[in-house]
């Protein structure tokens, strides 16, 4: 690093993070998302979490499936390859693409139509794979690009634009996702600039599947009166469970916490997650407790934030398939091809 | 002629005597009816590979029902000095061990034939123009096996002496055979073979040979061996360096990947346990090949294998594969259809939409083995190609080549190293400063990629299956949509010089040619001699073994008048596909033969097609 001299005054970079790289280099194309939108606040989250983590952005995969939310991968993050695929199957190309490089971190992006109704085939094979990727769902309860349609986690009773009312039960995404396997599930809110970049930087430390329910809401298209997706309706209704604390395993920082009413997760790469407790008898680790808790709050109208599980010792997919350290993708033909006596002892027993 | 049951010591009729002395040696069909999950497999398979043994050319096929077990299901073998293995019309010699299908079974033998079946079932009283050895299954298999629970598949094996004794197949041909079926089953074995012996003892000592048909020792079958086509295209994918593999399981699929499985398992896992590859029984086809689409994408040699049904939910995301030019490989062994169609019989009907597989303008390569040695070859050359082209290749074969045993040559070694395809590395980057994904630099229409985790700032790109430029960037420009279609155009004709060429036998002064694919080749090459020999008429033969078609299809048709394709399917697809490539004069000439009754194909079917459409 070049000295500073009495001569030459000191002009102060950007703010780096722990690679040295400045924020810029985790941003992404302009957004063509309309203006306000609930997912445009979330990949600016998800631009900090990954600059404050220093994740190197080579060393991450974008998915996405198809809609507005699938959409967003482009607008953060240029320097990390993306594949924004088919509706409603991400999860697979995801799976494919982690077992090609299974030293990666994956993170895709998803829909409430895009999981939950086409897509809810692959999501719940997914969740019970335990595959080692982030999971988001930009919830807004609508379909976007076709105009405000709605989709199966919309409320029972909510009303769309034009006055229809929704009268169908909703899917929470979140409790299939602790009930079917995923190991670190949460729910927040876009407009809730601090609890959601605290899950996913603890999101970015996890190692199994992270599935995270973003209340993301669609200014055009259901953030009207009626709606049970809007900004003001998440205002009134949002009833965090737990508040959130982060501690990356790189910054070696003793934080008191009270052992009686904060929970403290040792994450897999040695990061703290701190959860405070908002209600006396929540556990996080307990997993019949925590569908529960949603269920219950769903009765009464609530809208359950903050990380309502997780189980850092379930082995992920690829711990399961015992794979060599290297990544598939780069194993060499010695590796990968047999030898030519290999082939000559099959045809020997053949014969 | 009545030829009824013949004890032992009975005397043997005049022209029975005259019938055994006209020997049939070495060519003809034995056909076993059974019930399905009785464990007829095991027997069938030391029938087959006895016959083997004994040096004589030899093919089985399976005609079995989509169900677990209690239908009905026969086991053809067919012994030809000559080679042939096409499946037969007729048969020869019938062995009746189902109750429900025996009388059915009987009626349908031709006349002379031989049946083989359990004393209870008195088929005697059926035809009196075929040659009947009853044998007290039961009884026999009682002495030689205590155990109760086993008697029924040990059963089996007694109709396998018997059939050696008839045959005069060597008792140290079935023995070899027996020992390969239960390797390392010391207990099997010797049951197996006491069952055997006991077969073969009671027909030297209770009936007396009424028929003419023999085996003798040749030596047509020394170095070769014997295999399906499924774990061939299995071993392929293995030493092609698969190291995806995401399936669903699916008739008659299924056992390529089960073979792939077994073979990783053997030959590629490390020293100290670790895989060299990732194995997911996925949720359906969508799942499989979005998969497979991911892996190839990051990187990884990837594969599935299907058949009908699910080659049809693997549409949307062939063209994403097309589209956005991921490699794949796709091993569909196709059944009939539509629909669930008769899972377990044959057809080629899968071609046109595969090779269209998708909504808009999507074209896709495909190979067609016609041998297991090809269903090894494309399943290594397969891998090559989708990464060279990057684009999902499919490869289709069928329930005939790939769930039946086919005697080969030895596979070959593959001769060329693994070809990656066009990836650029941090170091090409380094050199580079950037590049374009989709831009064409060479002149092959294929751009160069970079594999997630490529350790530069500038490897980056965006894959998606909307428009996109030359940048991989978002487009609506028209300009932008029209460019890159037209270079996935262009991709297809440089796909064109690296499909394998068809293969062509021909004399150069016939006007008659046959264009056809896949295991059709068993009956045509059959009927081509059959012509000969019976019309001295000479026909010469193209065997098509790629999509997109090579220069040589069309110079064939070029200068023959008449073309006739043969092929597995109702609306001739093989035909419509030529037409779409061939010039408006050529069109013409093509005539087709078409057999689609699920059976495989057989050469007196070819043969009776052609000569009356040829008028002789």
């Amino acid at each position: 690093m070049a000295t500073a001299t009495a001569t030459s005054p000191i002009t102060p970079g950007p703010k780096v993070n722990r690679l040295g790289l400045p924020v810029l280099e985790y941003r992404g194309g302009k957004t063509t998302l309309c203006a306000g939108c609930g997912h445009n606040a979330i990949s600016e989250r998800i631009i900090d979490a990954m600059f404050e983590m220093g994740v190197q952005p080579e060393r991450l995969m974008k998915l996405s499936g198809i809609g507005c939310s699938s959409k967003s991968p482009a607008y953060f993050m240029s320097r990390s390859h993306s594949f924004n695929s088919v509706h409603g199957r991400m999860p697979s190309v995801s799976t494919g693409a982690i077992l090609g490089n299974h030293t990666m971190k994956a993170l895709g992006v998803s829909g409430d139509g895009d999981t939950a109704s086409i897509g809810m085939g692959q999501f719940v094979h997914l969740l019970r794979r335990n595959l080692p990727m982030i999971y988001i769902i930009e919830d807004n309860g609508v379909y976007g690009l076709t105009k405000g349609q709605f989709s199966a986690t919309a409320d029972l009773g909510s009303k769309l634009k034009t006055g229809v009312i929704n009268d169908l039960p909703p899917i929470d995404t979140c409790s299939l996702a602790i009930q079917l396997g995923a190991t670190f599930v949460g729910r927040s809110f876009s407009g809730d600039k601090k609890q959601l970049l605290t899950m996913l930087k603890a999101a970015i430390a996890h190692k199994g599947t992270v599935m995270l329910d973003v209340i993301s809401p669609c200014v055009t298209f259901n953030d009207h009166e009626g709606s049970t997706k809007s900004y003001k309706f998440m205002q009134e209704h949002d009833e965090p469970i737990n508040e959130l604390g982060f501690v990356p395993s790189f910054e070696d920082i003793e934080v008191e916490y009270d052992h009686g009413t904060t929970l403290d997760v040792r994450m897999h790469d040695g990061s703290s997650l701190r959860l405070r407790k908002i209600r006396e008898d929540y556990d996080p680790t307990d997993k019949i407790g925590s569908v529960k808790a949603l269920m219950e709050a769903h009765e009464k109208g609530e809208v359950l934030t903050g990380i309502f599980y997780v189980d850092t010792q379930k082995p992920t997919f690829t711990d399961q398939l015992n794979l060599v350290d290297q990544p598939l993708s780069s194993l060499p033909e010695s590796v990968i091809r047999p030898s030519r006596e290999v082939l000559d002892k099959v045809m020997a027993s053949l014969q | 002629m009545a030829i009824g049951d013949l004890a032992l010591g009975q005397e043997q009729s005049k022209s029975a005597v005259e019938d055994a002395a006209k020997r049939v040696i070495n060519d003809f069909s034995i056909q076993v009816a059974t019930v399905n999950g009785s464990g007829s497999q095991s027997a069938n398979s030391v029938l087959l590979k006895s016959i083997f043994g004994m040096g004589v050319p030899v093919s089985g096929k399976n005609l079995f029902p989509s169900n677990i077990a209690g239908l009905p299901t026969w086991f053809t073998i067919r012994a030809s000095k000559d080679g042939y293995v096409a499946r037969r019309k007729y048969i020869d010699i019938l062995i009746a061990m189902n109750p429900e299908t025996a009388r059915e079974d009987i009626l349908a033998l031709p006349t002379h034939g031989v049946a083989i079946y359990d004393e209870s079932l008195n088929l005697k009283q059926y035809r009196d123009d075929v040659v009947c050895y009853p044998v007290p299954f039961d009884k026999i298999t009682a002495a030689v096996c205590p155990e109760a629970k086993l008697r029924k598949l040990v059963r089996n094996m007694v109709y396998v002496g018997v059939v050696a004794h008839l045959l005069n197949i060597e008792m140290t041909a079935v023995e070899a055979a027996l020992k390969k079926q239960f390797a390392k089953k010391q207990k099997a074995m010797e049951l197996n073979f006491g069952a055997v012996k006991a077969g073969a003892e009671y027909f030297a000592e209770k009936l007396t040979k009424q028929d003419p048909f023999v085996i003798e020792r040749m030596d047509a079958t020394a170095g070769k061996i014997i295999i399906d086509g499924n774990a061939a295209s299995g071993l392929g994918a293995v030493f092609a360096g698969v190291t995806v593999v995401a399936w669903y399981p699916i008739t008659p699929s299924t056992s390529v990947v089960e073979a792939t499985i077994e073979y990783l398992k053997k030959f590629r896992v490390t020293e100290d346990g670790k895989a060299t590859f990732a194995v997911v029984q996925a949720e359906d086809e969508l799942a499989a090949i979005g998969m497979v689409l991911g892996a190839g994408w990051s990187g990884a040699r990837s594969m599935t294998a299907t058949s009908g049904p699910g080659i049809s939910l693997m549409a949307e995301f062939s063209g994403l594969g097309y589209f956005a030019e991921i490699p794949g490989v796709i091993f569909d062994v196709q059944r009939t259809g539509p629909s669930t169609g008769m899972p377990t019989r044959t057809s080629q009907a899968d071609l046109l939409s595969t090779a269209f597989l998708s909504h808009g303008d999507t074209k896709h390569v495909i190979l067609l083995p016609g041998s297991v040695k090809e269903c090894f070859e494309f399943g290594y050359s397969a891998f090559d190609l989708a990464e060279r082209l990057q684009t999902p290749i499919f490869v289709l074969s069928d329930l005939d080549l790939g769930m039946n045993n086919w005697m080969s040559e030895p596979f070959l070694y593959p001769d060329k190293p693994l070809d990656r395809g066009k990836v650029l590395t941090a170091d090409d980057l380094n050199r580079l400063g950037s590049f374009a994904r989709y831009k064409d630099v060479d002149g092959d229409a294929i751009g160069y990629r970079t594999l997630p985790g490529t350790d530069h700032p500038k490897a980056a790109y965006f894959t998606r299956g909307s428009g996109h430029n030359e940048s991989a960037g978002y487009t609506e420009k028209p300009e932008d949509y029209v460019n890159l279609m037209e270079r996935l155009a262009r991709k297809f004709e440089t796909a064109a010089t690296l499909v394998p060429k068809p293969v062509i036998e021909k004399n150069g002064t016939s006007k008659i040619g046959i264009i056809a694919y896949g295991t059709s080749h068993y009956a045509i090459t059959e009927s081509l001699d059959e012509i000969k020999k019976n019309y001295d008429l000479d026909v010469d033969y193209l065997r098509v073994r790629a999509y997109p078609f090579t220069d040589e299809v069309h110079e064939f048709v070029a200068s023959h008048e008449r073309i006739y394709v043969v092929e597995q399917n109702r609306d001739a697809q093989l035909a419509s596909l030529l037409k779409l490539d061939l010039a408006a004069e050529q069109v013409t000439k093509l005539r087709s033969i078409l057999h689609f009754n699920g059976l495989p194909m057989d050469a007196q079917s070819v043969t009776d097609e052609l000569v009356t459409k040829e008028g002789l």
